[in-house]
């Protein structure tokens, strides 16, 4: 069970990241976009941060430097939901500190296959 | 756990339709350098391309992968924004609305124009700087992909992870775990090079892993996937040790080609000499990045069928997986809508409470207590009523944001210059009128355009600027919204329209009008004075349809115009169909809601004014006009207190510009009541658009104005018909 900080600004992808992990037993804070999801991250306990890359007012790559910025997010996973054009910006995720990264478009399974790799 | 997904296309639709929305209203509004505007189209794109992907529709996914690679080169600047491109990109607007729409409705789509737009695309897209990447992705989904070998496998795992791996949030464990998904692990550490333990840092991982997988169904994909995220903090070795399948043939595809780097990070490790085997791999930057091409290609193909056809079907489709349950609808509340709903909820609770707190042991004294308990109760259901309505209220903008584009297309096809000025796009309009508003506007527009405005020389001509405008307004007066159309164009020409009347029979030649009723004729069925119809507004939809659609939805409409200056067209709807103000009016025993809009007054009915012209039909002098009577207790059969029309109750009431008086036994309260559908409960009935439950509990008949006009009408031509039979056969007897 952990506690996952969920970053999309689209309304149906947040659902159903939140819908699944919920599902699975674990609990969920949304955020609509970068910059609302690092002042929700500002309360802390997270296990596992997932984000979106492109989103308006404060994108996925910045939210990603941001929080690891906070000591309490220097070891968190982070990861990055990215399209199949955007190999460089799995780089750029890299870069910006994000764990890994998971590929839209994704199913609830490959969801939580995907995350085993980062919790517990 | 299976999760079903299409709980989740309702709003995946819903965010689509805000996407076009975007996309669209950036597009028109887009200027070369603005940044902003064209990362906010890209977004658009990109999460429509992202959600249909998750949902199951590839086919919408794989025309806005085109739309999104052409608006990536223009956000980074690689290529310029042009006319031509913006026009390819409103059309693919439309494609992909058309898509959505055939998702949400369940229905299949004729996709001629989204094979030609898409041409379109893959064409700039070849042109530009770019070489078009549509081709790589759908051939590379036709590559095999999950070689599953049928015998059990051994991998050998050698994973050298950089001493920072920890530091991304990455866990070795965690990893070795996933892998135990597909087999039985084992895995040891090799311990090494550890430092010191003084000079041990616990941010640093020191040691690498040596790790045997015994599994009867992993790839070396499946092997890789796990570890992508660290491939490039790490040296991985995976060989295989059992040869029972042979992998060179997968592998070897992915290796070939473009990948001249392939080799720049494959040094191999001081370990390697550990894996001797001939199908070691080592690992690169590149050949990862292809397997995940490949294996995303793969994900797109199997949700989408259409792949296949290599982006050119050419039969209608149906979208792939749509289960959306669309038919309920939703709306989106704002925030402060539900928290006042919640407020005042919490008050009527307080409310309740008092006045059973007043019932437990109630006494005359407390009486001034429980006028004042109830005056409160009122209070609270006006307010609580007025808050759910506002949830069904939604901001105008949902009907006017069409028209920028409207009047973009119009500008184009018809050569003429036209700017449209919006004004309170604000102005808030139940939803259900909202919905059915839109295509009477977009009439209304359309001939503003196409009837209103001048062609260029004409305005230049007539000393007027080039550029036409339409004004578009929204506002509230008295209880009901107002939408103006006004243009600056020609105005109507009175005398065209009085003369195509005549021709049409709808008016004496020698009759004596005044410029409003002339231009009221423009709403009379079959009128229409263009000389030619064009494609724009000679839709074969008059003005009569639209006139008859604001009519249903309890609104009507006006025009004033001026030669040369231009006209105004003025919609007037009611706020809501739900709740109607209403006259309470009593027939014999029966009570009757009149709607207040239709009244224009309210007489006592003076015998010597009265006037009774062709037998039955009465008229009743008010001021300069002949107003019929129509007494209800006849037409719908009642018995009745007053019988005569002398001296009675007469209610004058106003539709289609006829007003009629009712004749009633009485006047009641005026009151909002709550409309139901008498066609759902019960059946149609002429003369009567529905019911309500007045505050006794009992029923009450809503009166249908127009349609009582109607009936009066029909049976008194009815009469006259027969009296003529009479007169005809009396003359053939004699």
């Amino acid at each position: 069970m952990a506690k996952v900080l969920v970053v999309d600004d689209s309304n149906s992808i947040r659902d159903m990241v939140s819908f699944t992990l919920k599902g699975a037993g674990h609990q969920t804070v949304e955020a609509v976009n970068g910059q609302e999801g690092l002042s929700k991250a500002q309360a802390g306990g997270f296990d596992l941060v997932i984000s979106d890359v492109n989103m308006p007012i404060m994108d996925g790559i910045t939210l990603c430097q941001e929080l690891r910025k906070l000591p309490s997010f220097k070891f968190t996973p982070i990861l990055m939901l990215t399209t199949e054009s955007s190999t460089d910006m799995k780089m750029k995720g890299k870069a910006a500190g994000a764990t890994g990264w998971l590929v839209k478009p994704f199913n609830p399974d490959k969801l939580l296959s995907t995350i085993k790799r980062v919790i517990r | 756990m299976s999760v079903d997904l299409s709980q989740f296309i309702p709003t995946f639709l819903a965010e689509s339709f805000e996407g076009l929305e975007i996309m669209e209203s950036g597009l028109l509004n887009l200027e070369a350098g603005d940044s902003e505007m064209i990362n906010a189209i890209f977004r658009a794109a990109h999460s429509i391309k992202g959600g249909a992907g998750t949902f199951g529709f590839g086919h919408v996914t794989e025309f806005t992968h085109l739309v999104e690679t052409l608006l990536d080169e223009m956000r980074d600047g690689r290529r310029e924004i042009n006319p031509q491109e913006k026009e390819v990109l409103l059309a693919s607007v439309d494609c992909i609305r058309l898509m959505i729409e055939a998702i949400q409705n369940e229905n299949e789509y004729d996709d001629t124009s989204i094979v030609m737009v898409s041409v379109q695309l893959s064409e700039l897209l070849a042109n530009g700087n770019e070489p078009a990447q549509t081709d790589k992705g759908l051939s590379s989904s036709s590559e095999p992909l999950d070689l599953t070998p049928s015998n059990t496998t051994k991998w050998n795992i050698l994973f050298i992870p950089e001493h920072h791996l920890v530091q991304t949030g990455n866990d070795p464990l965690l990893l070795f775990s996933a892998l135990e998904d597909f087999g039985e692990l084992t895995a040891t550490a090799v311990l090494d090079n550890l430092p010191s333990i003084t000079e041990m840092d616990v941010e640093e991982l020191c040691m690498h892993w040596q790790l045997t997988l015994i599994s009867d169904n992993a790839t070396e994909d499946d092997i890789r996937e796990v570890f992508e995220w660290v491939e490039d903090e790490c040296e991985l070795t995976i060989s295989e040790e059992e040869l029972e399948q042979p992998m060179q043939e997968e592998s070897g595809s992915t290796e070939t080609g473009e990948h001249e780097n392939g080799s720049v990070d494959a040094t191999p490790s001081s370990e390697q000499q550990l894996s001797n085997d001939d199908e070691q791999l080592t690992q690169t930057d590149s050949t990862a990045d292809t397997n995940k091409a490949d294996s995303q290609a793969s994900n797109v193909t199997a949700l989408s069928p259409s792949t296949d056809d290599n982006n050119s079907p050419k039969a209608p489709k149906t979208p792939a997986k749509s289960k959306a349950k669309t038919d309920q609808g939703s709306i989106r509340v704002g925030v402060d809508k539900v928290d006042s709903l919640i407020n005042l909820v919490g008050e009527l609770v307080i409310t309740q409470s008092m006045l059973s707190e007043l019932g437990n042991d109630f006494d005359l004294s407390k009486v001034e207590k429980l006028t004042a308990g109830l005056e409160q109760l009122l209070q609270n259901t006006k307010e609580l009523q007025e808050s759910v309505m506002r949830i069904r209220m939604l901001p105008i903008s949902f009907a006017f944001n069409r028209f920028p584009r409207l009047i973009h297309d119009l500008s184009m096809k018809t050569g003429k210059d036209i700017e449209l000025i919006i004004n309170g796009e604000n102005t808030e309009l139940d939803k259900t009128v909202m919905e059915q508003i839109g295509d009477p506007l977009v009439h209304l527009v359309r001939n503003a355009v196409d009837h209103g405005i001048e062609p260029v020389e004409k305005r230049l001509a007539a000393g007027k600027s080039e550029k036409g405008t339409i004004w578009l307004d929204a506002y509230h007066q008295g209880g009901s919204i107002v939408i103006e159309i006004r243009d600056d164009g020609g105005g109507i020409n009175r005398d065209a329209v009085f003369n195509k009347a005549v021709e049409k029979g709808l008016v004496e030649p020698n009759a004596t009008l005044t410029d409003n009723q002339v231009f009221e004729l423009i709403f009379e069925p079959g009128f229409s004075t263009a000389k030619q119809l064009s494609d724009i507004s000679g839709r074969g939809v008059g003005m009569d349809v639209v006139k008859r659609n604001i009519q249903s939805l309890g609104g009507r409409i006006q025009v004033e115009s001026t030669k040369g200056q231009g006209s105004t067209f003025k919609v007037h709807l009611p706020l809501t169909l739900a709740i109607l103000d209403g006259q309470l009016v009593r027939v014999g025993e029966e009570v009757f809601v009149v709607p207040l809009i239709t009244i224009v007054e309210s007489l006592q009915a003076k015998p010597e004014l009265i006037n009774k012209v062709s037998g039955d039909m009465m008229l009743y002098r008010l001021r300069e006009d002949n107003v019929p009577v129509i007494p209800i207790f006849q037409l719908f059969n009642l018995p009745a207190e007053s019988q005569s029309v002398d001296n009675s109750l007469l209610v004058v009431v106003e539709a289609d510009g006829q007003k009629v008086g009712l004749m009633v036994d009485d006047l009641l309260a005026q009151q909002q009541v709550v409309i139901k559908s008498l066609k759902d409960n019960y059946q149609d009935v002429a003369g009567i658009s529905g019911a309500t439950i007045l505050g006794d509990g009992s029923v009450a008949m809503i009166v249908d104005v127009p349609g009582i006009i109607q009936m009066a009408l029909e049976i008194a031509q009815q009469k006259q018909k027969q009296r003529n039979n009479v007169y005809q056969l009396e003359g053939a007897l004699n």
